[in-house]
């Protein structure tokens, strides 16, 4: 079959402020295609696809669907010609259900009927084979739920240009196998797709062509059959980086959390933690491993003192004074105090940890505003620090004075985890600490924690993907529905061993903990 | 008894009107706390023009446009002080509390100069609005509750149904909906956000304009002496304990009307007890927000980005 080409952008541009996004960017993607768009944090992938999508408007250049140049001004213009774009954070509306969800914005002729509207979405979902119940409420959804949602939105418009920012970024393996069977479907029904990633494995599998692009500049395309990962990378930050993440063995062992038979109920009065116990060394890196919401988010929460625990005791071991100490009697301030960090990443980045409209600066006081000697704030020494870690992490900024919200999602992070690690922790908790960042930050990031592993602090990381949880953890516990299904050791384990042990034990309230 | 209730029914129409007026409008995701403004200034308007009309007819007055031409001065009234509101938040992205309140001071000062400038005269147009059913008097009791008000009442229950139905029957209700839930998602679905706040909103104001109008014309009998702003929060109150539900609203007014002049028919309240009573509905509110915050139902809580700006392409 003769490939014809979907769209195609010539010398795209567009600024923010004095700040270029994408500069001059050629691209091009063919009907019965897959092309991953594949670029470090703040490359401008996800800006370049909303342009296509009609929520920016490009400052400069030309975008040609099936030859004929257009004008997209805003998304209904973009469904007109038939683009689809699934957001990575989902454009959904909590308390409708997902028939609602999908009919919504719609200008059908005829009198408005749910009942006719569910049955069709019924019928795109068999037709690619999507598990869906059309009049579910988004608010009882799983992630992956909440996806096909999207998805189906999309091809209920009737698009057949279909653009994915991150779509596998909250999915199990097994979720994301789904979804890439589902896509390929797509791609032989002769529609042209193109997928937002920065896993580089995902791209190699799934992809027919992978375009590059590097601080808003078009690197080029490439042929995915023809080029590899060490290529890959390359082309994304310009210069060579090593990928492999240099696991010590753990050394000076020492008990430094015990957890005993911790339960925690929430609002509604389910039980999101389940008898929970385990124990983590000083000097290694223990990984936490499950389906997004079955309670990993609590169990930090927990020992950092900020959710109400009902059952159980988490002892602390004292590195200093050679105390146990109960941290369930200790509020998160005293539990602060004895070095036990938390850098939370939650779902939006912003909602824990920082202030969105605060410089960098001050958010770093946020941490030391109580050392000052005097009744003023002393702004020094967070000025050091917030220089410091834009230095050492590389965040991309136009200076520390520039309020967070307006940074990446990548360089929020690596704010974040670097203001935690400058405590001088004992005990480093990581919750998603490289979600939605590319291949050359999360390496940073994982390297931060490695050298912390070395300086005999207790890290324990929550992670998603398992590939880097075997990588980089000395053992992983998984927890399924709140309860732990398993310890394993991360330098014997497989992947799939982890996947079985995520969904085991799955019972009554799937998707209950979400939110 | 029946007197207690066919006031409490008159009054809570004024309520009704007003609540479901923000009801529209927060829908949209636009928490207007400019409403006992903007039903000062609804009053205004239409007592304004009736005053004009009334003068200007002399003694052949015809009550179908003694009825009409103020309230199309209300409507018009509420839409301006609805798109004025619009118009500082949407365009000019202006804080909704400082604006809503901004509105409310605005509204209250432009009726207290009405009151000091015509005084309590208009009795007169009064009685065109109070028109009963011809048959209500044939009816005995059933009648007089039923069929002896004026048509701004009926009009206020019409209103609160068609108002309950778009909302959650028709594709515009839908979008409006998701508009206040989540404006980034119905905007990348097509719908115009910005249209359809200015349209909530100067609607959900003209609506609530008509509340003043109906105080001033159904409840106080054209004796308007003191400003009613009052009535403005208590609507804004409605919304709250009705769970944003026009139909609801319609029983809530009345108790809320019940329950804020019941002081005036129980015998032996002092004067200040007099003003414990009409706490009442206030207090009733605040118990049902505890009780819908502790049950914790995703659908009766407040629209999800009430209060909040919307911009495309903020980052």
């Amino acid at each position: 079959m003769e490939k014809a080409p979907a769209i195609e952008l010539k010398n795209i541009s567009k600024s923010f402020g004095n700040k270029y996004a994408n500069k001059n960017v050629n691209l091009t993607v063919n009907r019965g295609e897959i092309l991953s768009i594949l670029g470090e944090n703040g490359s401008g992938k996800t800006t370049l696809m909303n342009m296509i999508a009609g929520i920016y408007f490009p400052d400069e250049g030309q975008i040609f669907v099936d030859g004929k140049e257009v004008v997209i001004r805003s998304p209904k213009d973009a469904f007109q010609y038939k683009i689809g774009m699934i957001h990575q954070h989902f454009k959904l509306v909590d308390v409708f259900s997902a028939t609602e969800n999908i009919v919504l914005g719609l200008k059908e002729k005829g009198k408005f009927n749910l009942k006719t509207a569910a049955g069709r979405v019924k019928e795109i979902s068999d037709k690619y084979g999507f598990d869906i119940d059309p009049l579910k409420k988004i608010h009882e959804m799983s992630v992956s739920e909440k996806q096909t949602v999207e998805i189906i939105k999309v091809l209920y418009r009737g698009a057949d240009i279909l653009i994915l920012d991150e779509p596998t970024a909250v999915l199990t393996p097994q979720e994301t196998q789904k979804l890439f069977a589902v896509l390929r479907k797509m791609r032989d029904d002769n529609k042209a797709i193109i997928i937002i990633t920065h896993k580089l494995h995902e791209v190699l599998s799934l992809s027919d062509k992978v375009a590059v692009l590097r601080k808003g500049e078009y690197i080029g395309t490439v042929e995915t059959a023809k080029t590899n990962e060490s290529e890959l990378t390359e082309m994304m930050v310009g210069k060579k980086i090593s990928l492999n993440i240099d696991r010590s063995e753990p050394k000076d062992c020492e008990e430094r959390l015990v957890i005993k038979d911790l339960s925690c109920i929430d609002r509604e009065g389910v039980k999101i933690l389940d008898d929970v116990s385990f124990t983590a060394y000083s000097g290694e890196i223990l990984g936490i491993a499950g389906i997004a919401g079955s309670g990993q988010r609590e169990l930090l929460e927990s020992i950092a003192g900020l959710q109400k625990v009902d059952k159980g005791e988490i002892e602390y071991n004292d590195p200093k004074t050679g105390k146990k100490e109960n941290l369930r009697d200790k509020t998160p301030m005293q539990i602060r105090e004895l070095g036990v960090r938390l850098s939370f990443v939650p779902e939006d980045r912003l909602g824990m940890g920082l202030v969105g409209n605060m410089d960098i600066i001050d958010n770093m006081m946020l941490r030391s505003y109580r050392k000052g000697k005097s009744m003023f704030l002393e702004r020094k020494a967070p000025k050091d620090l917030a220089e410091k870690i834009i230095n050492d992490l590389e965040v991309v900024t136009p200076n520390a004075k520039t309020p967070v919200r307006r940074l990446s999602g990548g360089n929020i992070q690596k704010v974040l985890v670097g203001r935690e690690i400058a405590a001088a922790p004992t005990v480093l908790m990581a919750a998603y600490p490289v979600r939605g960042l590319d291949i050359g930050a999360s390496y940073t990031i994982y390297n931060l924690l490695n050298k912390q592993k070395e300086k005999g602090v207790a890290v324990i990381f929550v992670g998603e993907d398992l590939d880097v949880l075997i990588e980089l953890c000395d053992r992983i516990l998984v927890i399924g529905s709140g309860s732990v299904t398993g310890v394993v050791d991360a330098r014997t384990v497989t992947k799939e061993e982890i996947g079985l042990l995520m969904t085991k034990n799955k019972n009554a309230h799937e998707g209950g903990t979400q939110n | 008894m029946l007197t207690f209730l066919i006031s409490a029914i008159r009054l809570g129409m004024a309520f009704l009107f007003g609540s479901t007026g923000e009801t529209i409008t927060e829908k949209s995701g636009h928490l207007n706390l400019g409403i006992p403004g903007v039903m000062c200034v609804g009053a205004s308007c239409g007592c304004f023009m009736e005053y004009i009309y009334l003068s200007h007819a002399k003694t052949n007055a015809n009550a179908f446009l003694a009825i009409l031409l103020p309230v199309l001065a209300t409507l018009l009234g509420g839409a301006l002080m609805g798109l004025i509101f619009s118009f500082l938040t949407v365009t000019l992205r202006a804080n909704q509390n400082v604006t809503g309140l901004a509105l409310t001071t605005f509204g209250v000062g432009l009726s207290d100069y009405m009151i000091a400038e015509t005084g309590a005269i208009y009795s007169k147009g009064s009685r065109y609005f109070t028109l009963s059913l011809p048959f209500a008097d044939n009816l005995g009791w059933f009648g007089k509750l039923f069929f002896s008000h004026g048509i701004l009442i009926y009009l206020a229950i019409v209103i609160a149904l068609v108002t309950s139905y778009v909302l959650s029957k028709t594709r515009v209700g839908l979008n409006l909906r998701a508009v206040g839930e989540n404006p980034a998602t119905a905007d990348a679905a097509g719908i115009n956000v910005s249209r359809y706040r200015y349209a909530s909103t100067c609607i959900g104001c003209a609506i609530a304009g008509l509340g003043g109008l109906s105080f001033v014309m159904d409840y106080l009998n054209g004796n308007w002496e003191y400003c009613i702003d009052a009535i403005g929060w208590l609507a804004i109150a409605l919304v709250i304990f009705t769970v944003w539900k026009p139909n609801v609203a319609i029983f809530g007014s009345i108790v809320f009307g019940a329950l804020y002049i019941a002081s005036s028919y129980i015998t032996g309240v002092s004067f200040a007890g007099k003003e414990i009573f009409k706490m009442l509905p206030y207090v009733v509110t605040i118990v049902v927000l505890i009780f819908t915050s502790i049950r914790n139902k995703k659908e009766n809580q407040p629209p999800q980005s009430l209060g909040l700006a919307y911009f495309r392409e903020e980052r």
